[in-house]
């Protein structure tokens, strides 16, 4: 479906914000908001979700945790037992003390790791993927907002740009999508 | 009236504790013990206060403003905590270590002793009670001396404002914490791991060092809520809160950590010297041992996890007392456990010193907030703290 995206840009970060809120108030909906920075308080205004990455740590981190304990019980106790300073080694029990370390570790590492990734693919911005910021200035000391025409059916293009024109935006700018 | 019902209670079974035992070989011993139990415990809570504001005030944080004359409530306990503190050393020394110190006891250190332990023998260049003395001197004169300071500049701040105050507590501060960085250590040296005296370890200090802080920060964020529901603080947001209980899950880590480092590593050496110490500890104390490390470790790790939970005022509640009960738990055996050994229980006497100190400390702690008011008037950074959103 086509749709038609207006972005405005703003000099300023504070600008942004007071006239997100007044848009929102009038009960346009803001699909983005592109920034070189960290707005602090934007997500509210926009109706940004707090993000679940937070879930998806302590589900890597259960991963790792894990993997770790299955490849120690393999290596150290089941296919070879270990002897290390005469430790004990029947069963995995026996030694834990000494593979916590290591199951602490690799649940760092696994969420970590495991954590940057998802970030980078749900923002889509894995190494080598297209920029999706509408102009190369967001990235240096611009600020753009995005509305699309789709979400604000009960408004009409003039009545957008008007309003948009009264938040002390500094340029107007219009693209059709697919 | 909370804690005169404390006191009263504490009292009771502090009294039936000891009409119980009175003709116990142990009694005194078990008594003083206990004595430094609570002493150190409610000390360390007023020390940890003192330390963590100065850490505040070297780092120039903005986001305490709010709740900083509920630190300095905290930290008014501490001249008490000092007094606490010398009664019982003092009373110890004049018995000579009554088996508590046994390095006091010319039995043990003089070679015409029935006892006499070259080990012990050979500690005496550091452990002797005149050197003892001239340390714990340092470092209660030197806390005391620091807590003075703060508390005058803090007072100073309201009436004055500006920022000359400001950066004087940045330089006090730091100099605190270079202070306590020594103290930290050596004084649980000489207070705590002299006790089991032959067993040394380089740890120990800040093992001591990182539950106290953790309890420290407990007890904040507890009587935090509390003064927040009673509308004592309204300028202390949500967010405010949420950084308190990041600091009890961190500071649980800290010591669940430095807890482990100590364990494994002398479980892994297995030098007969130093793992006595753990093994009286596990034979004797071992469900109260293990126990109070899950309490201390996988409630704070499991529960406050996630981020709703640090911002609810009855879940931290409820983690951040069985945490101090862990906590307190935690220096019980490590006096107790190596002053007497297998005959230390928790029974009437110790729940009840333990629960008459809570009392005083708690009643002291909100005379101490009365005195000043709760929201600082010129702190440089307080506009910034109001607006905290995390």
């Amino acid at each position: 479906m086509a749709d038609k995206v207006i972005y405005a840009m703003y000099g300023d970060d504070d600008v942004l914000k007071d006239g997100a809120k007044k848009l929102v108030s009038k009960g346009v909906k803001i699909a983005e908001v592109f920034s070189p920075f960290p707005i602090h308080g934007i997500d509210p205004i926009i109706g940004v979700k707090n993000t679940r990455l937070g879930i998806m740590a302590f589900l890597y981190g259960l991963t790792g945790l894990a993997l770790a304990t299955i490849g120690m019980r393999y290596f150290m106790v089941g296919d070879w037992p270990m002897n290390i300073g005469g430790k004990p080694n029947f069963t995995y029990l026996d030694n834990i003390l000494a593979f916590i370390p290591i199951s602490f570790e690799f649940t760092v590492l696994c969420a970590a790791h495991g954590m940057a990734i998802t970030y980078l693919i749900v923002n889509r911005t894995l190494p080598g993927m297209p920029a999706s910021n509408p102009d190369p200035r967001t990235t240096d000391d611009k600020f753009v907002m995005e509305l699309r025409m789709s979400e604000n059916a009960g408004f009409s293009e003039s009545e957008l740009e008007g309003m948009l024109k009264d938040t002390g935006m500094i340029e107007l700018d219009q693209k059709e999508v697919k | 009236m909370l804690t005169v019902i404390l006191m009263g209670v504490g009292f009771l079974f502090t009294l039936i504790g000891v009409f119980m035992n009175m003709n116990d070989d142990h009694f005194i011993t078990r008594f003083l013990s206990n004595f430094l139990v609570d002493s150190f415990f409610f000390f360390s809570i007023g020390l940890g206060a003192l330390f963590f504001l100065a850490l505040q005030y070297a780092t120039e944080t903005g986001w305490y403003a709010t709740v900083k004359r509920v630190i300095e409530g905290l930290t008014g306990y501490l001249p008490y905590g000092i007094l606490t503190m010398v009664i019982v050393l003092l009373t110890l020394t004049f018995m000579h270590g009554d088996h508590i110190y046994i390095w006091m006891n010319p039995d043990y250190y003089s070679e015409s002793g029935h006892h006499y332990d070259k080990i012990i023998a050979g500690k005496r260049p550091y452990l002797n009670e005149i050197f003892f003395w001239i340390r714990t001197i340092a470092y209660l004169g030197i806390y005391y001396m620091f807590y003075l300071g703060f508390k005058k500049r803090s007072l100073e701040e309201d009436r004055v404002g500006g920022t000359d105050i400001h950066f004087r507590n940045y330089r006090k501060g730091a100099l605190f914490l270079v202070f306590f960085a020594v103290f930290s250590s050596t004084s649980t040296w000489d207070w705590i791991m002299s006790i089991d005296v032959h067993w040394f370890s380089t740890l120990f200090g800040w093992y001591v060092f990182a539950g106290m802080w953790c309890t420290t920060m407990t007890v904040l964020v507890i009587l935090v809520l509390y003064l927040k529901k009673q509308g004592y603080l309204p300028k202390v947001n949500d967010s405010h809160i949420h950084d308190i209980g990041k600091w009890t899950f961190a500071t649980s880590f800290l010591w669940s950590y430095m807890f482990f480092s100590q364990f494994m590593l002398i479980w892994y050496a297995n030098i007969p010297e130093e793992a006595t110490y753990f093994i009286t500890r596990i034979e004797e104390f071992k469900v109260l041992y293990f126990g109070m490390f899950f309490v201390n470790f996988a409630f704070p790790m499991l529960i406050l996890m996630s981020r709703d939970a640090k911002r609810n005022a009855r879940i931290l509640t409820l983690v951040g007392i069985l945490i101090i009960a862990g906590h307190w738990t935690d220096v019980w055996i490590m006096i107790s456990g190596g002053s007497l050994g297998a005959n230390a229980h928790i029974g009437w006497m110790e729940i009840g010193m333990a629960l008459l100190f809570a009392g005083v400390f708690i009643r002291i702690v909100l005379t101490k907030l009365t005195k000043a008011p709760l929201t600082p008037v010129n702190h440089p950074f307080l506009d910034e703290s109001i607006h905290h959103d995390i």
